[in-house]
């Protein structure tokens, strides 16, 4: 393999595994503060046992983000360094404002939220925890809006051989990047809600700290329902945005071949890359390829057959990522909707109880599914229309990227685990004292 | 002029943080030393437990401002000293999770583990960043294209790892003296004797550096033009002294700060020494990335500094406030949350 696929996999590394920790942060930050906002102003131990319980799973998780994203802010020089001299005019300085705006916010105030409990009044250190959500969630829509950059490239002007700042506002208001603000942080709730829910289901199986769990759960289940819907309703609206902006990546998500109107939607579909065309294609949808581009069931969709092979991206990959991303988005509702329905008396279910414990990595893969469909299917731009990711790669050396390469997934496996299994062995702990 | 503001504000960036992480570094890398018991090896994490995070976020912040201000110079020395770069991720990586992990489990083994993971992730980035920053000044063997000709063991020439060395000391010297600050009994008494022992070797390396610089890089040529700039050596010479002093007069805080600006000001000689170069070609003049042949758009610099002249100053702000409530005595088993 050369530098550049050995970069690609490297940077998908490591953008993965930073992201099994961003959505649980953006949104449990938010729903700990919830809590601790409750303990402010009633003053019930409960809403700081379960603070504290769920802000102890918290930091492990927000250490194993906080580490992994700094890798990924160095990665662009490291690796990607052609790119970062073509649009580092406009992305890098992105990145530099979500530093000085947001990271340094996120990370001052975690150590004063960690080390405040007893220094802090219960008003203040609330307002710590708002500090921190805030901020974790302001750092999103920078990054967003530096990856909105890269998906639809807008306020630039090619000027001395590079993409240079043309209209700032049109940079930070582009609407691709806010859609995906909206589905990121959505996204980041049905993480922590499926969080807060699995291990609470877990606790009410066994009958134990019922309060503080059922308080857990009836929170997760109305603020997890919410989410999963905005993510879904949104989601579409998100998809009707590439069918526009990305029409190649919208044919691939779909294995899409032949450019047609009334574009029907196959259930059951193999992509056959090779020979351009479908192995299996049954069960078709009529027209609703075209209503879910387009909002229009008359509305033509462009076939793969319509971009030049070397403008396509991956279709095998995108096409599966889209159909678990959309699945997983299809349950998530359900799930809680069903909770909701059952909420005064979820210990009738058990059985739903065990499904929520199963369900937790559900939203977690529907993340990584959903990053893979917007970054694969963006291939082979690394800039849609402006720069081909084959052009962005550093001079380095098939053997430097190769070791890193390993280093790193080597190095990520190991902390994967015991992050792991210091959250499991706190989860099931349940909470401790006040 | 803007890029000449960027410039400056870069090299204090990178001055913030060696100030801010280089005392929690210094610290790790003592660990072993001054740590004999387990409440002592608690009382170090303790020690950086609430500040760490936020002292990285200036490495992140300098890293950025880099990236958004001289995208060339960006580009060209994180590719450049790759393999370096990646030593000092994967060690801060294994710091970083050291401070959550480590006391989460009873089991001696998992603690040890980590203390290992703790000291190493905090030596290794010290001896690279004193590396890096030493090659920096001297320059890289960067060809037309700014690509750096040379790998990771170049990198480790006699005056790379001197300034590698140097600022493994530097860092001990500032932790030992947050250490002396922030624990109480036995383990503060050590952390001042190891500052007081610290401290000639601090002198002697600060004075081979020079000296080395002065023969070895065009650091100095600047000074030489403009005489006033010596003020800088001057306060970094002054902050050393002043380490000394306040250190036998038991006045740890003031001594703290004499250390901390030692530091800045030995961050700001060489980035000054280097202006108007970022990263200097040793193989042609003319190949060199300036601040000119660098630099982002103006627009894009008028942006950012608006962004900096707001937030850097806001940001300098809470950070002392959580500094001034958050560094009292530890002194007991009640107030350890690592």
């Amino acid at each position: 393999m050369d530098a550049l696929m050995l970069s690609r996999l490297q940077f998908a590394a490591a953008t993965m595994f930073h992201f099994l920790f961003v959505p649980l942060t953006l949104g449990l930050s938010v729903l700990i503060a919830c809590m601790e906002t409750a303990y402010a102003r009633t003053g019930k131990p409960v809403y700081r046992r379960m603070a504290k319980f769920w802000g102890k799973l918290f930091l492990i998780n927000f250490t194993l983000g906080v580490v992994t994203g700094i890798t990924l802010e160095f990665q662009f020089g490291t690796n990607w360094s052609r790119y970062s001299a073509y649009v580092g005019d406009i992305f890098g300085s992105l990145l530099a404002i979500e530093a000085t705006a947001a990271f340094f916010l996120e990370s001052t105030f975690i150590g004063v939220w960690h080390f405040g409990w007893d220094k802090l009044s219960p008003k203040a250190h609330a307002i710590t925890a708002w500090l921190v959500a805030g901020a974790s969630n302001l750092s999103a829509v920078w990054i967003l809006i530096a990856n909105g950059f890269m998906q639809n490239p807008l306020g630039f002007v090619l000027r001395n051989g590079r993409a240079e700042l043309d209209d700032f506002v049109a940079v930070i208001t582009n609407p691709w990047a806010w859609n995906e603000f909206v589905h990121v942080v959505a996204g980041g709730f049905c993480v922590a809600t499926f969080f807060i829910a699995g291990i609470s289901a877990w606790h009410l199986l066994r009958k134990q700290n019922e309060e503080l769990f059922a308080k857990s759960m009836r929170l997760a289940l109305t603020v997890g329902f919410l989410a999963t819907v905005v993510v879904a309703v949104q989601g579409h609206m998100h998809g009707n945005l590439v069918a526009k902006l990305q029409p190649a990546k919208m044919a691939a998500m779909e294995s899409h071949w032949e450019t047609v109107k009334n574009a029907p939607m196959y259930l059951l579909q193999i992509p056959d890359e090779k020979n351009e065309r479908n192995l299996v294609q049954a069960l078709p949808v009529p027209s609703l390829l075209s209503i879910l581009a387009f909002s229009d069931p008359n509305a033509e969709v462009k076939g793969l057959k319509d971009f030049a092979p070397a403008d396509r991206p991956p279709v095998g990959i995108t096409f599966i990522a889209f159909r678990i991303m959309v699945g997983i988005g299809t349950l998530m509702p359900l799930l809680m909707l069903f909770g909701l329905w059952k909420r005064d008396n979820l210990a009738s279910v058990p059985t739903y109880l065990k499904a929520m414990v199963w369900a937790m990595p559900l939203p977690y893969l529907g993340m990584e599914a959903g990053w893979t469909v917007a970054e694969v299917g963006r291939q082979p731009w690394i800039v849609q229309g402006l720069m081909r990711t084959a052009d962005a790669v550093s001079p380095i050396t098939a053997g430097q990227a190769g070791s890193s390469l390993v280093a790193m997934v080597l190095l990520y496996t190991l902390l994967g685990a015991a992050g792991a299994y210091l959250m499991v062995t706190a989860a099931r702990k349940g909470p401790q004292d006040a | 002029m803007l890029e000449t503001i960027w410039f400056v504000l870069w090299g204090v960036l990178w001055a913030g943080y060696f100030v801010l992480d280089g005392f929690d570094l210094g610290m790790g890398t003592l660990m072993p030393f001054l740590a004999k018991n387990e409440f002592d090896k608690r009382t170090i994490y303790n020690a950086g437990g609430p500040f760490w995070d936020g002292n990285e976020v200036w490495l992140i912040a300098a890293g950025g401002v880099t990236f958004a201000a001289f995208p060339l110079a960006y580009a060209t020395m994180f590719s450049g000293l790759y393999s370096a770069l990646m030593l000092l991720l994967f060690a801060l990586i294994i710091r970083g999770v050291s401070y959550e992990f480590r006391s989460k489990v009873e089991s001696v083994g998992w603690r040890s583990l980590w203390d290992a993971c703790h000291t190493v992730g905090s030596f290794l980035p010290a001896l690279l960043l004193g590396v890096a920053f030493a090659n920096l000044f001297h320059g890289l063997p960067l060809d037309e294209q700014h690509v750096n000709q040379s790998g990771l063991i170049y990198l480790l020439n006699p005056y790379g790892l001197l300034g590698g060395v140097f600022f493994v000391a530097m860092f001990a010297l500032h932790g030992a003296l947050w250490l002396a600050i922030r624990a109480t009994g036995d383990i503060k008494a050590r952390a001042v004797s190891a500052a007081g022992k610290l401290w000639p070797a601090v002198l002697v390396l600060v004075l081979a550096f020079l000296a080395y610089s002065f023969v070895h890089t065009q650091l100095f040529g600047n000074y030489l033009k403009n005489p006033p700039l010596f003020l800088i050596l001057i306060l970094a010479v002054a902050g050393l002294l002043a380490a000394r002093v306040y250190l036998a007069a038991g006045k740890l805080w003031l001594a703290w700060t004499g250390s901390a600006v030692f530091i800045a000001c030995v961050a700001l000689f060489g980035v000054v020494g280097l202006f108007p170069a970022i990263l200097i070609s040793t193989l042609n003049p003319a190949w060199s990335l300036t601040i000119m042949n660098a630099s982002s758009s103006p627009l894009t610099l008028k942006i950012m500094l608006g962004v900096a002249l707001v937030f850097v100053p806001i940001v300098i702000a809470y950070q002392f406030w959580v500094y001034k409530n958050f560094s009292g005595p530890i002194e007991g088993e009640k107030e350890l949350e690592y």
